[in-house]
This record gives structure tokens, sequence and C-alpha cells, in this order.
């Protein structure tokens, strides 16, 4: 949903697509036109669905045969069955949902795994706008004025690895990236992920109650 | 009906195949019915090897004339936005065939037809139809086409439920579904709604308990009102206040009497009595009847999914904002079982003040997904472009 440049968000598809087993079925919330779900389809050989909120999204993606259900991922993830899905993919939408929380208890019901992206409000250059400014951020990732942004429930990389500990979600993967869209420094502390990735990626499991 | 819809009964002005004694149709009655006669129309050619067949299912009181003049009306066919040339279900590419429901009235066998046990007409003597007896009907019409795999099932309201019947029935004989603004089972309100308009038929003293061609009589008045009242269900109230609000049909004034002082009232009229010179008033209580019935779940333990599960059909399910009579909702209770059958399943809710009968009109938002499902459907299918169109 958020306005990304068209490198960055290559790396960010290209990541979230290199965690996903070939051959398994995906659901990619907030689809959008559908790039993603090309990706997989093409590269992974999965059986991928996904859910988009706007007509023209779901009109582009059915021409382009992908199977994907025009709704909204706060009120209609609660109609799949449990276990439907390999992965439950939600790509930059995460912020604009009205309940994080719930929408991320669904997709770790629904699918096996979850994948979650998100830009990183912890980020340095976010952080020194409001500190040194006293004004709103406004970022390559986060390019909205307040007033217009649907980033509604914006979170940090620690705020998520926190939601993710209450959940007893376990955290298979997680990457950050920097401004460039590079990786941050593989084994470097939550900190200085917080600190230096411009958006992350999170590859997690619901554990055994 | 008028004399040249009576004449479409027995010599339709399309095709019409004929099942003699050895094929009966079994119903859901519990009777089987011989001989059978079924009405179609098609469109385009069958490809070398009958891949690229596409069978409409026509809505209640519709039938097979959907991108021709019709016979007896004189006005284009029902579907002149869908099916045609360049159309998404383009007849330079796809062969489409669309054939008379059975208990319909131009041409396939119905209460309107002759009882050759009998030498009558049919009447309420035949047999109540359901969806699945129509569905049943046309897999006999399309083996006899000698087609084994259609490439789409296509339709939209009692035809979106012949969709669904389809690939409930035959999952292997259906590549591509699209059923629109259609339900899995008819609710308390739509059955009420067909309901009045039965009993406006019975009403009339025309009618006679069902047995006016015998009597020589015509039952119009209580079709038309039975018209009159389910065209409401078809329109939104928006569209309704959009194009007539309270206007006055040619007067200045309330003429303070019955009459037709409203644009509305007069529309009305004029639409419950064009339809009754094309539409015989059994076959009205018959179609009726079928989409009553109809409740896909039913028939699998109550679990929608279960009508699903096997097969490995390609959906696109397709509602109206204004629909009323099948509203998003009931699309939506579908979707959720083709996704709990796992089946690839796409849905759009098309944004429209049209009402129920959007599906029927030029909505290019409705016009453009459809296409893009059926294209990329027939590349799936590895079905060629028509020559002078590029491959997408």
């Amino acid at each position: 949903m958020s306005d990304f440049s068209k490198s960055t968000t290559r790396v960010d598809l290209l990541l979230v697509a290199d965690m996903v087993e070939p051959g398994s079925r995906v659901l990619d919330v907030g689809c959008g036109d559908g790039a993603l779900l090309e990706i997989l389809q093409r590269d992974r050989k999965v059986d991928g669905r996904g859910i988009e909120l706007s007509q023209l999204g779901v009109n582009g993606c059915v021409a382009k045969g992908l199977s994907v259900v025009q709704g909204d991922a706060d009120t209609d993830l609660a109609d799949y069955p449990d276990d439907a899905f390999d992965y439950v993919v939600l790509s930059q939408t995460l912020q604009a949902t009205r309940r994080p929380r719930e929408v991320l208890e669904h997709m770790l019901r629904i699918g096996r795994r979850a994948i979650v992206s998100f830009p990183n409000f912890g980020h340095w250059r976010v952080r020194s706008q409001l500190l040194m400014f006293g004004r709103m951020p406004q970022t390559q990732t986060l390019a909205y004025s307040w007033y217009d942004t649907p980033n509604i429930h914006l979170c940090t990389i620690r705020d998520f690895v926190q939601l993710a500990d209450e959940m007893d979600a376990s955290i298979d993967r997680a990457i950050a990236l920097d401004g460039a869209g590079a990786k941050v420094r593989v084994n470097a502390p939550w900190w200085f992920w917080n600190l230096f990735g411009e958006q992350a990626v999170f590859l997690l499991h619901r554990s055994k109650r | 009906m008028g004399v040249e819809a009576f004449r479409e009964v027995e010599n339709p002005s399309s095709e019409v195949v004929r099942f003699h004694a050895d094929q009966p149709l079994s119903m859901d009655a519990g009777v089987s019915i011989a001989p059978l006669s079924i009405a179609y129309q098609t469109y385009g050619r069958l490809n070398a090897d009958k891949s690229n067949a596409i069978l409409v299912c026509h809505a209640l009181t519709g039938d097979q004339h959907v991108a021709n003049i019709h016979p007896v009306t004189g006005k284009q066919g029902w579907w002149t936005t869908m099916v045609g040339p360049g159309r998404p279900i383009d007849t330079n590419r796809y062969f489409v065939i669309c054939s008379n429901v059975i208990g319909g009235c131009m041409g396939s066998t119905g209460p309107a037809s002759l009882n050759p046990a009998t030498g009558q007409v049919w009447g309420l003597d035949l047999p109540v139809v359901t969806i699945r007896d129509m569905v049943r009907a046309q897999a006999m019409l399309v083996d006899h086409l000698g087609i084994e795999k259609l490439f789409c099932v296509a339709g939209g309201s009692m035809g979106g439920m012949q969709v669904l019947q389809w690939v409930a029935s035959y999952p292997d004989r259906v590549f591509a579904a699209l059923p629109i603004a259609t339900a899995s089972r008819h609710t308390a309100q739509n059955i009420a709604f067909h309901e009045v308009g039965r009993q406006a038929v019975m009403a009339d003293p025309e009618w006679s308990g069902g047995r006016y061609a015998a009597l020589g009589k015509h039952p119009t008045k209580g079709l038309a009102v039975a018209r009159m009242a389910a065209h409401i269900t078809y329109l939104s109230e928006g569209a309704l206040q959009r194009k007539f609000g309270r206007k006055l049909q040619d007067r200045e004034a309330p003429t303070f009497s019955f009459d037709a002082d409203f644009q509305i009232e007069n529309y009305l009229r004029y639409q419950g009595s064009s339809f009754v010179d094309r539409f015989d008033a059994n076959s009205y209580l018959y179609v009726t009847r079928a989409c009553d019935y109809f409740d896909l779940a039913a028939d699998y333990g109550g679990v929608l999914a279960r009508a699903f599960l096997g097969a490995k059909t390609r959906f696109c399910v397709v509602s109206f904002t204004s629909d009323w009579l099948y509203p998003t909702s009931d699309a939506r209770a579908i979707v959720h079982a083709l996704n709990a059958a796992s089946l690839p399943v796409s849905f759009v809710e098309i944004e429209t003040d049209k009402g129920h009968d959007a599906f029927l009109l030029d909505e290019p938002d409705f016009i453009a997904t459809t296409r893009g499902f059926l294209e990329a459907a027939a590349n799936a299918r590895g079905l060629t472009a028509p020559a002078g169109v590029a491959a997408q």
C-alpha cells in the first residue's frame, strides 16, 4: 500500500519470494496488482491466491490469470479455514490495517507460516525528523502527509518483535533492508536493525500451545 | 403468450434436438420424461479438438437467443454486451451454446409443450423442474454436440445457479466457471417475491387451474402483475429514483384517479404487458419454482464447500453493489466455499447503481473483468487468439 520506489519494491518482493518453498500454497493478503504472486508462480511454481481491496488491483490480477478475491484483510481473513495455506503473506500492508494483531493472528492460523514485511518506524531518518524538526516524518518509504496517510498503525522492528513474542509466534527468519535496499548486517543486534533498517521482512510460525 | 410466441413452443426459430424414449431425462421429482426437446442457439465455430465451447445459461425469463434478433420481440438478444465478435465471450474465438431451459417456453420441453402421451399441452402435468434437471438436460445437449469438456459455463442470476450446479454435477467437464449476480440457494425473501408472482398468475380467473391452453383462455393479467412485481426487484431504489423519481406521465398534475399518473407506473405496466406477449404463464410458475428449490449445499450435507470438492474448475464470481436480489453476501458465501474447497477463485464486486439487471448491461468494470478472466483462462487452456487480435 505504501508508495515504494520500484527498485525497493522489487527487492522486498524478491526477499519474500525467497522465503517461500517451491510448490507450496500461498495466500497474498493485499496483493495489489499481483506482482508478488506472478513472481511466485513463475519462479517458485506455487499455487497462489490473493486478496485485494481495490477494484483496479483485482481487475489487473484477474486479467493476468491470477486467482484474486476482492476483500479486506481486516474483515475477510476470518472466513478462511485453519491451515488452508503453507504461507500467508502480508506485504507492506500491516501498518494500514485497523487491527494488526488480529490480522496477524488470522495469518498464523490460516497458514503454517506467515511472512510480514513493513516499513520500520524506528529508522534513524524517521526518528531524526521528529526529534530535530518536531514534524511527522515523511521518508521514501513513508511518503504521506500525516493527514492523508493510509498508514494508521506504524511500528518499529522492536515493536513487531515484541508483538510476535506476546502472540507466541516464533520468528524463523528476519531481514532488515537499508535505504538502498541492501540487507543490514546479518548478525547485528535488534537495536542496530531498528536504527538502520528502513523496512523489515519476518518469517513466522505459531508456537505449539 | 402471443401467437408468435406460441409458434416458438413447437417450432422454435433455432436449432432443436429431440431425445426419444431411449434417452429419457430423469428428474429430481422422481420421474423420467421422454421425448424431450431442447431448443438451442450456437454462435462461432467449434474448433477441431472441441475445446473452445462456452455454455451460456440464461436467467429466469431469458432464452436461447443470446446475441441475435429475438424471433418474437424483434429486439436484440439479451446478452449482446457480453457475447459477440470482440466481446468478452468472443464469438470469433469461442463456440457459444445457449439452450432454452426445460420448463421454459421457447422450444425446450415445458408446460406449454405438447405431452405426446396425451396429445394435450403438458400444463401442470409436467413434473416440477429443478436447476439440476435443467443442467442434466444441458449435459444431454452437450453430449449430443460431441463436446466432452466445456471451456467455460457462464450465466447470471438463475443462469449463475446453473453454472454452480454444472461444476457440482460435472466437475471434470467445466474448465472455467463464471457465475454472476447469483446465489447458492434461494433465501426466504427470494422465495417470497416468487410466491407473490405465482399467486398473481393463479389469481387470474383466465388461468383456470393451469388449463387455460385447452380452454382457449389467456391469463395475461396475472402474469403481467407478476412481471411488474419482479421487475422492481431487478432494479435498485437509486436507479428508479434517478430514472423516474416522482415524474408524472404526460400530464401536469395528478388526475385524482387510478390511472398511471406516475412514469414509474406507466413503465411497469409496459414491462408487464410486453412480457405476456412472449412468455407462458405456467412456464413462469415452473422457472420460479426451480429457483426456489435451489439450495446447492443441501445436496451436500449442508456444507457448500463439499459441492465443489475435487473440482479443478477456475472460477470468477461477480456481484454488484446495488443488487439486493442476490447481494454481495451471497457471492461471498460462494467464494468462501470455493476457497475452502481449494478451487482457484477470483471475485469482484462491481460498483453500480443499476441493481440486479447490471449483469445484462454495459458496465465497463464488469466487462473488463470478465474479458481478463476469459483471456487468461483461454491461454491456460491453450486456445489460440483469433486472427487479427494480438495475444496478451
